[in-house]
């Protein structure tokens, strides 16, 4: 990568990490369309590869993006991606949280998270849209459905779950 | 008045120093596959009794509410609570140094053996899962939706506009959220205003 790519890869970390809201999974679908697309650094499948390892890893899953810049450009790509999506949320999430608190029922304030909230929905489902790929078999969108459906109406611990995807995949049947 | 309700009860116990409140969240990080809020909540509340429920639910409130990470939010307002900046980058740091040096061991791992059918397999097993994952939880928090201002009809539009502005247009999310978000919350202030007519501003 040139300077100049580096330091794009770095101010859109920058900018995604101020538009995470309801975390940094909900913006998974603009870190493909620039990785992915216009930047080329990786492919779909180390796209997707990146939020299983994470997922399969104990932490929290913001971790994924530090995967992601470690596939595109080894360790100095984890570490520009990783401080790029943490140093502006955590800035701000100090100086606001302070500020938010004391005007927790001031109307401004209520509007926010309520105009918010269906928003951070709707890309929660775009990310898993993006996770499951272009052009799935559906075997996969079968085994999609179904964690789905179990982690929305069951207390199925998590990693038995990726447990069960990571077998049901190494025996080839999806 | 809405004054500091949090600290109205206070919790039975609170961190000796930051560097208790790192060991913790190094713990409770370790302890999280696949999502750390469950544990953390465990974890704060009930084990090191750091925090009442109603003060975690507080916390979560604005840490989902503000860009980043929400458990990294929760952690740095858990930190910055009990010992200011210093506390903040305590739990900060626990949450973030063990794992992050695991998942990139994993990451070197799997570039070794990405060649070999089974990881692959394995690996996309695992990416169906975490994407369905995804969704049986956006499944689960659609049901907030309901005590939403915009109302359940009005909520489920704007998901589904941001939902096909993303993943179907894949437009830049930047613009999606400036032009959607302002829309949205206009809509939640304006709806807000009877219900609250005698609050402040």
């Amino acid at each position: 990568m040139s300077p100049a790519e580096w330091l794009a890869l770095f101010g859109h970390f920058l900018l995604l990490s101020l538009l995470a809201i309801g975390g940094a999974i909900t913006v998974a679908p603009d870190m493909h369309r620039v990785l992915v697309g216009e930047m080329g650094l990786i492919d779909d499948a180390q796209f997707s590869a990146s939020i299983a390892i994470a997922q399969a890893s104990p932490g929290p899953n913001v971790l994924f993006v530090a995967v992601m810049g470690y596939q595109a450009a080894g360790l100095a790509g984890a570490a520009v991606t990783l401080v790029g999506i943490m140093l502006p949320s955590t800035t701000l999430a100090l100086a606001a949280a302070r500020w938010g608190n004391a005007r927790r029922d001031w109307r401004p304030v209520q509007a926010f998270k309520a105009g918010m909230a269906p928003l951070v929905l709707g890309l929660l489902f775009a990310t898993g849209w993006i996770l499951v790929g272009e052009t799935p078999g559906w075997p996969l969108v079968l085994l999609t459905a179904a964690t789905a459906l179990l982690v929305w109406r069951t207390r199925i611990h998590l990693l038995a779950l990726i447990g069960a995807g990571a077998v049901i995949g190494a025996m080839g049947w999806l | 008045m809405p004054g500091d309700v949090t600290d109205e009860i206070e919790a039975p116990s609170r961190p000796e120093s930051p560097r208790a409140l790192f060991v913790a969240f190094t713990g409770l990080a370790l302890q999280g596959f696949g999502g750390v809020l469950a544990v953390a909540q465990r974890v704060l509340c009930e084990e090191r009794r750091w925090l009442t429920r109603e003060q975690f639910v507080e916390i979560l409130s604005i840490g989902q509410v503000l860009p980043g990470p929400n458990v990294c939010n929760v952690a740095l307002m858990v930190g910055d609570r009990f010992f200011g900046w210093r506390g903040a980058l305590a739990a900060l740091a626990g949450m973030m140094a063990v794992p992050l040096a695991i998942v990139l061991v994993v990451a070197a791992a799997y570039a070794q053996f990405a060649y070999l059918p089974a990881v692959a397999g394995a690996l996309k097993g695992m990416g169906a899962v975490a994407a369905g994952m995804i969704v049986g939880t956006a499944l689960k928090l659609a049901g907030t939706l309901r005590s939403n201002p915009l109302g359940v009809r009005v909520g489920a539009g704007f998901a589904l506009l941001a939902f096909g502005a993303v993943a179907l247009l894949r437009w830049p999310l930047v613009w999606v959220l400036l032009a959607l978000g302002c829309v949205a919350c206009g809509l939640a202030w304006l709806r807000l205003a009877p219900a609250h007519a005698g609050g402040k501003g």
